[in-house]
């Protein structure tokens, strides 16, 4: 409506809504300066104190000029929005929240275990809420488990929707609750990242939880993402469908956390605008960039600057696309193709803007369909990233892997799978029948267990190893010691233990110190950083340690300015082509399968050629039977260079682990030097069982970020291993001398009894 | 009175050298490299957990490993043996002295460390004044609270077992409560430091007298 036909009082409403708009430009330029936004600020100021001074037609014509100016420039910075812009979009105080989501996407709801500042973690925020839809004139409503990050409306104790370790617990016992009642779960993301302390449960560790739980969860899961910041993210966004913001953005490290890694900046310097800019752009963060990547599923519209708190069309759209969402979830687990699935289609291809249904979808879900929707949502994250890794053709004749593969699936199936469950079966009805004590019957039972013992001979036990000589030795380093010591000895000097003022350490002699203390102070212990060939020298069987897949190389998907040629780098200094390496392997003769990420290229990090090996790995350990062991020599977290791709690293391995776990694998982590971040929070965090090798460091984030988000510097030694295992973190310290006897010890007295050599 | 000689003496003595002086040796042999001059300042170790080191002295290199060492406390640096740099040393030759200026409170400390017998905390646990002494200190602490040997001081309350703790020190008036009714204090702080009675008054003067009168 012109300005000039509304009344007075709604005049000087539109002129207060003119004045917010001004404000939200100067947010997404966070420049005051950018087109005389403040210029422009300061006229509507003044206008709203000479509201009783002018006359209404100067009054009308001023406000007038200033509304075509404010749209002007709307239309101006809406034309070119760059990424940086979206995140200070996302950022800004009058994007709309969860809260608003609450009120306006659901008839009612609930909040459980909060009441504003009265919470857990007042960030996240749990509601039960019915959602309804009108179909020909009547309405259906459903049931539905809402979890999300609460960024409040200037609330400082919601602490910018930045979930605490004990949120993340929370938001997985409502999981749970979901699961047991068979409703569908709406996450809602809106997080700059998870609050990065180590407390119990741990910012890490419940992560991983939480992704691990997600995995197998049997219920249908919708998500919506806003601001999703990496890890944080991720404790909520496993679903089955990912829906995101056309304004929103999701990424593996803030922009500015990117410019500092990126431009080496030292703490406390100001990063550059420039570069932050940069990075915004390369990290690959919008919704259209995830949309081409294949780490969300669809894209919702917003209006061009971004969905604010009143943007009620937006809000009615959400609703429909979660409702719609979810059917399409629900309707993919219908063993037939139904007419519902077709109409909901139809109803996507015409891209029509409307917002009522053709259809009604009840939401639960049979046991049939509920182990569809699980097989589904283990496609979806196996598949994601894959197009972009890089895989040379290994063999010359196409199809002939897959006949391979095929072949030895069937092989391991029949002797582990099959055969085995039929022999234990067949030995306890034996064992029920002998059991009777009868020697009649024992006269009966021998010869047939003779001949069964003969067709199915008992598999080879692991044995202690044998020196050359026959020689039965306790020792497990002995013969290894003769084959491999660390280059690192090869100098003539001493070095000093960091511990030496505190236990008064003698300076060590290196060749001593690497050579026959493997890398440990004798004084107090301290180990001493070793490179990764020395475990692959003195933990595994000699000659045992067979690589495979090592034809898969890590790439620059996005093409980030500079990476290209420090990965080329990374490659010809190691002769490797990614930071994990994968193999058979055997310790003490029992046969497992190892994945190991070492320091040397690019610190360990992890994207998508690391993320498919480990699920191979994983899924190899699965087919054979084999224990997996994750020996972790170093990690950085997630590579940075590969945006998303990397972050949905976190899932997808996670999943796999998942899968190997629950079908009765052992899995076994063991850190070493440094671990942190994305694969501590996902697939290396959800182990049952990890060690840690004395004087490592275990974390979510480092100190420089810890002190950056939290404000609070934290002691030296906080990510220390033994501080791990005080909170609850690890289950165990291992010492670098008894590594490959403890992983022995542990590999005879864990794990399920489907594993081959049980 | 001999409690007055003494606590002048003490006083005098501060006075006219207000610093503690730490010489610094080499711990080991090696070859030396100074790093600081004479009449530099320096600084100890910083940061909430003394994580930060203070500044660097010297570097000593034995075996072709550089030794970083660095201040432990912060001063001025004096009799520094500039001789004695880039030249192999043995172990524990004084290199330099670093002269740490006391404040008001640190010599506080000093005097009543030396007048005052410390009446520590014999493990980690909540300490109570018994509640008869609890009223007589809040009734007068100028006073003092006489006590003697085997008096029952002390309610020491962990894991809700309570322990009476009788007193074994020297018998004088309690000059200082270290701790809160209640609190829990680490094993070896103090808790209470007792003052014989004729030194009372001066210690209480001497006090006063730092407080009020001396510059830093």
């Amino acid at each position: 409506m012109s300005v000039s036909k509304i009344d007075m009082e709604d005049a000087s409403k539109l002129l207060s809504a003119l004045i917010d708009r001004i404000n939200y430009l100067i947010d997404i330029k966070k420049d005051p300066e950018w087109a005389d936004l403040d210029e422009l600020l300061e006229r509507a100021s003044a206008l709203r104190q000479a509201q009783f001074e002018l006359s209404e037609e100067e009054y009308r014509s001023r406000l007038e000029r200033i509304e075509d100016r404010v749209s002007f420039l709307e239309d101006r910075v809406a034309e070119k929005l760059t990424p940086a812009e979206i995140v200070n979009i996302v950022r800004s105080p009058q994007r709309f929240t969860l809260q608003d989501i609450l009120d306006n996407v659901y008839d009612s709801y609930t909040e459980l275990g909060g009441d504003g500042e009265r919470n857990v973690d007042p960030a996240v925020v749990v509601a039960r809420a019915t959602i309804s839809r009108r179909v020909k004139n009547k309405i259906y409503s459903h049931q539905v488990m809402v979890i999300g990050h609460e960024k409040g409306r200037g609330e400082e104790f919601r602490n910018g929707g930045s979930a605490k370790p004990w949120g993340n617990a929370k938001a997985l016992q409502y999981m749970k609750v979901a699961e047991n009642e068979g409703i569908p779960i709406h996450f809602f993301i809106f997080t700059p990242g998870s609050f990065p302390i180590e407390d119990y449960p741990g910012a890490a560790q419940q992560i991983a939880r939480n992704i691990y739980a997600m995995a197998k969860l049997r219920v249908p899961m919708v998500s919506f993402i806003s601001e999703g910041g990496s890890g944080g993210a991720e404790a909520i966004g496993l679903s089955d469908m990912r829906l995101m913001g056309s304004r929103g953005y999701y990424s593996v490290i803030s922009p500015e956390g990117a410019a500092a890694i990126e431009g080496k900046i030292r703490e406390g310097q100001r990063v550059p605008k420039e570069l932050i800019e940069k990075c915004a752009e390369q990290l690959h963060m919008t919704a259209a960039d995830n949309l081409k990547l294949g780490t969300i599923d669809k894209v919702i519209e917003e209006p061009a600057l971004g969905a604010r708190r009143d943007d009620f069309a937006f809000f009615r759209r959400l609703r429909y696309e979660m409702i719609k969402a979810t059917d399409e979830v629900v309707l993919n687990t219908k063993s037939f193709k139904t007419f519902r699935a077709y109409a909901l289609r139809r109803k996507k291809a015409e891209e029509v803007e409307s917002t009522t249904f053709d259809v009604v979808v009840n939401w639960s879900l049979t046991d049939a369909e509920t182990k569809r929707l699980l097989v589904h949502r283990s496609h979806k994250y196996r598949n994601m990233g894959t197009d972009f890794v890089i895989e040379p053709e290994e063999s010359s004749l196409p199809g002939l892997k897959d006949v391979k593969e095929i072949l030895k699936n069937c092989y391991y199936e029949a002797r582990y799978g099959l055969l085995k469950t039929h022999r234990r079966n067949f030995q306890k009805v034996l064992a029920e029948v002998s059991g009777e004590g009868s020697v009649l019957l024992r006269t009966v039972t021998e010869p047939v267990k003779a001949a069964y013992d003969f067709v199915f001979p008992e598999p080879e036990r692991p044995k202690r190893l044998h020196r050359a000589n026959g020689v039965d030795t306790q020792s497990i380093f002995l013969e290894e010691w003769e084959q491999y010591v660390s280059p690192l000895a090869n100098e003539d000097r001493t070095v000093t233990c960091p511990n030496a003022e505190k236990y008064g350490c003698q300076d060590l002699w290196v060749p001593d110190l690497y050579g026959e203390s493997c890398g440990v102070c004798p004084t107090c212990g301290h180990h001493f950083p070793l490179e990764y060939q020395w475990y692959l020298k003195n933990l595994f069987d000699r000659d045992s340690f067979q690589e495979f897949n090592e034809h898969i190389s890590s790439g620059n998907p996005l093409n980030f300015e500079g990476f290209g040629p420090r990965l080329k780098r990374d490659m010809q200094r190691t002769g490797r082509r990614c930071a994990i390496i994968t193999a058979d392997a055997k310790i003490r003769g029992i046969k497992v399968v190892v994945a190991m990420l070492y320091s040397n290229f690019r610190s360990g990090t992890v994207g998508t050629a690391e993320g498919e090996k480990f699920v191979r790995a994983c899924d190899k350990a699965r087919i054979t039977r084999r224990p997996l062991l994750a020996y972790i020599h170093t990690t950085g977290g997630i590579r940075i260079q590969e945006g998303t791709l990397g972050v949905v690293q976190m899932p997808k391995c996670t999943l796999a682990v998942r899968e190997y776990i629950d079908s009765g694998g052992l899995y076994i982590v063991v850190y070493d030097n440094n671990s942190y971040a994305g694969p501590v929070a996902s697939f290396l965090g959800c182990s049952p069982y990890q060690f840690a090798i004395r004087s490592s460091r275990i974390g979510f984030a480092g100190p420089r970020v810890i002190r950056e988000t939290t404000g609070e510097d934290v002691p030296p030694d906080y990510h220390a291993a033994r501080n791990a295992l005080s909170r609850g973190h690890i289950q165990g310290i291992w010492d670098r001398k008894d590594f490959r006897k403890n992983l022995y010890d542990a590999l005879l007295r864990m794990g399920s009894p489907s594993l081959y050599y049980r | 009175m001999a409690g007055d000689i003494n606590l002048n003496d003490l006083l005098r003595r501060y006075r006219t050298h207000p610093f503690e002086d730490y010489v610094v040796e080499t711990p080991h042999t090696g070859k030396i490299a100074l790093k600081v001059e004479q009449g530099q300042e320096v600084k100890g170790p910083s940061g909430k957990w003394g994580q930060k080191p203070g500044t660097l002295l010297f570097v000593l290199e034995r075996e072709r490993n550089p030794k970083k060492i660095y201040s432990k406390s912060t001063g001025v640096v004096s009799e520094v043996r500039t001789d004695l740099d880039d030249t192999f040393v043995e172990a524990g030759e004084p290199l330099l002295t670093i002269q740490h200026r006391l404040n008001k409170e640190e010599i506080i400390d000093r005097i009543l460390k030396e007048v005052l017998s410390i009446y520590s905390a014999p493990q980690r646990a909540r300490y109570f004044l018994m509640p008869e002494i609890a009223t007589q200190i809040e009734k007068d602490i100028e006073k003092g609270v006489p006590i003697k040997k085997g008096d029952e001081v002390l309610i020491m309350s962990l894991m809700k077992r309570d322990t009476i703790l009788e007193y074994d020190g020297e018998p004088g008036v309690i000059y200082k409560v270290y701790f809160q009714s209640g609190q829990t204090v680490e094993q070896g702080q103090p808790l209470l430091g007792v003052c014989p009675p004729t030194k009372l008054q001066y210690v209480q003067k001497v006090v006063q007298r730092i407080r009020t009168e001396w510059d830093e």
